[in-house]
């Protein structure tokens, strides 16, 4: 695989984030802090590995996504963004609902509504190549929008001079 | 040079920020936008951070509603 080409502009305030969780409130926190950082003026890279990836799949319910039988079966398992269980008290999957109501009744932008913000935003999205290659999950199952599938070297490079979380 | 408004006094964070930078990103050279925003963070870091990437902050006045501000950017 090429290497993508990294500029970096020193003058630019950087927030990077490792996505690893395809938990529906740590991809709230993920989301949150992108747009909200997207919105100031700061650079924002967003990099999904493990479960991370669930979250920027095309495929967003609960479907056989990846190449082979266990990771199809991975795929029914864990689904896409509209499936993505709360860390605590998921309660069968009941809680995301909960938690979807309760804030469209807060006038809070729900998970769906900050991933499309992003998006507008131009925060970039990018694919850990690793964790893909185990889950058997390809560029094509992944959004549109994820620019580059990238390896660690590659990660530490773009996030160089910035400020990176891990969620 | 038209004149936009928003108001982002019934959002919460982060959407304050983003649907005041989205739309500042649609106004032409010379445009303004005013913004309605409630007292606290929005009033604090909407000015500053609009300033910091490149727009002019115009004014900021109390509003006929207590506890709203109008911020008026240009691009």
């Amino acid at each position: 695989m090429a290497t993508p080409e990294i500029t970096l502009d020193p003058t630019t305030k950087k927030l990077s984030i490792i996505g690893f969780s395809g938990d529906f409130d740590k991809l709230v926190a993920v989301f949150t802090l992108a747009t909200g950082a997207a919105a100031v003026g700061y650079e924002v890279n967003l990099f999904f590995t493990f479960w991370g990836l669930d979250a920027i799949k095309i495929k967003q319910g609960r479907s056989p996504v990846g190449k082979g039988f266990l990771p199809k079966v991975f795929g029914i398992f864990m689904g896409g963004l509209k499936s993505a269980p709360v860390s605590r008290l998921n309660f069968g999957g009941i809680s995301p609902q909960i938690f979807r109501h309760l804030m469209r009744k807060n006038n809070v932008a729900t998970l769906e509504e900050l991933v499309e913000a992003a998006k507008a935003l131009e925060v970039n999205f990018y694919a850990c190549e690793m964790a893909m290659h185990i889950l058997g999950i390809g560029k094509e199952d992944l959004i549109p929008e994820v620019k580059e599938v990238l390896g660690v070297a590659s990660f530490l490079k773009m996030s160089e001079n910035g400020q990176t979380l891990f969620i | 040079m038209a004149t936009h408004q928003i108001d982002v006094t019934k959002e919460h964070c982060p959407m304050t920020f983003v649907k005041t930078k989205l739309a500042l990103a649609k106004l032409a050279s010379g445009d303004t936008l005013e913004v309605r925003v409630n007292e606290g963070e929005p009033l604090e870091n909407i000015p500053r951070s609009s300033t910091e990437q490149g727009y002019k902050v115009l004014s900021v006045t109390e509003s006929d509603v207590k506890g709203q501000h109008l911020i008026l950017i240009e691009k």
